[in-house]
């Protein structure tokens, strides 16, 4: 699914106002967003649902709340896991990837 | 450490009523939010409100939270911490906020809690899969966002937050395939179920989802009707393409603050779950703690507001800040809150109200 058919161009009442196009990588592969928006929508609007994989059951995950409450996102950003990608904001060259397990901190965190 | 006269937790319709309303006393307030602007959910709100004109009866949500967020931004006497989440409520009365990893202080002298609710899971095999979101979280990324969640969608709860959502993924270009609502009846207005019966949609009463289908994402769903036992009645499975799944059944109070904060605290399910015992003016039973809000009892934004300008009043005044129309607006708002609660839609929040107010009583902690 690529980015123009997930994104709202035309609505009946809201007009978007979107940042500049900023690349990020998603697992290694580059992907495009908009700077300043959620990691979670420049991932939907990608095509990408799955973000991580639940630690037991490796389950795969998506988002569920969108407001930052419920931690179903967890991905790992920049190395740092535990992120939640449903409020954290997109930046020019975000390394994100699926967290696997409960993350380990970082030794500077 | 950074002291304030008035802390409101949250900057949703009813925080930042409380905030405008305490400020108007003459207190010093500081409001912290955990999001990116103010009007909590608000912010996603595209349909026009009912209820009085004092409620902005007519506007959008969104307009709405713009109108009230322009009451507090500038003011020097409100501090407003956005991308700040009250982590600790410690018993001396400091707040401990987490805002870019660091965690400061603040010791104000009252509080009123406005976190708001997050919204209700349902068990059905396959419900963990990505593509199930709450209908509030669709919201959210359509909304707020500018990205569809996805190209076709089940609504599961035919109450006022799945009949409007459902309208708007048709405004994002979502096909919805069916509301299901596992009550015998629409909880919602009728209004908003006829707009989207009208797109074409059916509202399914008397019916919910049985499973999500997909390996990796939601690929498909099933529902099935349910008998007067809300048991699944057998032969009426019906399966349909869809890759989400908006559940709009029901929120519950964010309370963990709370708790913390050691509140009386009562399960009234009618109210949303746990929720504090609190006396007319939502003062807890820790003096100096207020609630309004969803946190106060799951309604609408429009009684949100009104009880977070109630709670504002009450705050500054217990401060010692005053008004001549104080006991005026005081006595509208509790007016106002009666009448939006008046009627057969307001039967269950009364009934919850009234049980609250009786458990105060009953432990004494209210006269």
């Amino acid at each position: 699914m690529t980015d123009d058919a997930m994104r709202i161009t035309v609505h009946p009442i809201l007009e978007f106002k979107r940042g500049r196009k900023v690349k990020f990588t998603f697992d290694g592969q580059e992907l495009e967003g908009y700077e300043g928006e959620p990691i979670a929508a420049a991932l939907h609007a990608a095509g990408v649902r799955v973000l991580r994989e639940s630690p037991k059951l490796k389950r795969p995950r998506g988002f569920f709340c969108a407001i930052g409450n419920c931690s179903s996102c967890l991905m790992t950003v920049d190395g740092r896991p535990n992120v939640r990608v449903c409020i954290e904001r997109l930046r020019e060259g975000m390394r994100v990837e699926t967290q696997r397990g409960k993350g380990v901190l970082l030794a500077n965190d | 450490m950074r002291t304030t006269e008035i802390c409101v937790i949250g900057a949703g319709p009813a925080g930042l009523c409380a905030a405008i309303a305490a400020r108007e006393m003459g207190a010093r307030v500081t409001c912290v939010d955990s999001g990116t602007r103010p009007g909590g959910q608000l912010v996603k709100q595209t349909h026009k409100f009912f209820g009085s004109r004092g409620q902005f009866a007519g506007r959008r949500g969104i307009d709405i939270a713009r109108m009230l967020a322009a009451q507090v931004e500038g003011d020097p006497m409100v501090e407003l911490m956005l991308e700040s989440t009250v982590v600790g409520f410690y018993d001396d009365g400091t707040l401990g906020i987490e805002r870019e990893d660091r965690v400061t202080f603040l010791k104000p002298e009252r509080v009123i809690c406005a976190t708001g609710a997050s919204e209700r899971m349902l068990a059905f095999p396959g419900n963990d899969l990505p593509g199930v979101y709450g209908a509030g979280a669709v919201q959210t990324l359509m909304n707020v966002h500018g990205v569809r969640p996805g190209r076709a969608a089940l609504m599961v709860g035919a109450g006022n937050i799945g009949l409007i959502v459902s309208y708007q993924l048709l405004q994002a270009g979502v096909e919805v395939v069916a509301v299901v609502e596992a009550m015998p009846n629409i909880g919602g207005y009728e209004v908003h179920a006829r707009k989207i019966r009208r797109a074409g949609v059916p509202v399914l009463t008397s019916h919910t989802v049985k499973a999500a289908h997909g390996t990796r994402v939601v690929e498909g769903a099933t529902i099935c009707a349910l008998g007067s036992d809300f048991e699944p009645v057998p032969g009426t499975d019906r399966r349909f393409q869809v890759d989400t799944i908006c559940l709009a059944v029901g929120l519950t109070p964010l309370a963990d603050l709370l708790w913390q904060a050691g509140c009386r605290m009562a399960y009234i399910p009618e109210l949303g779950g746990h929720v504090a015992l609190r006396d007319d003016n939502y003062e807890t039973s820790r003096p100096g703690v207020y609630v309004a809000g969803d946190l106060a009892g799951i309604e609408e934004a429009s009684s949100a507001m009104i009880e977070g300008t109630l709670a504002g009043l009450a705050a500054a005044r217990s401060l010692g800040y005053t008004r001549p129309d104080v006991d005026e607006r005081l006595a509208a708002a509790r007016a106002e809150l009666a009448a939006l609660r008046a009627g057969p839609k307001g039967e269950k929040v009364r009934r919850g109200i009234e049980r609250l107010m009786r458990l105060g009583k009953e432990v004494g902690v209210f006269a």
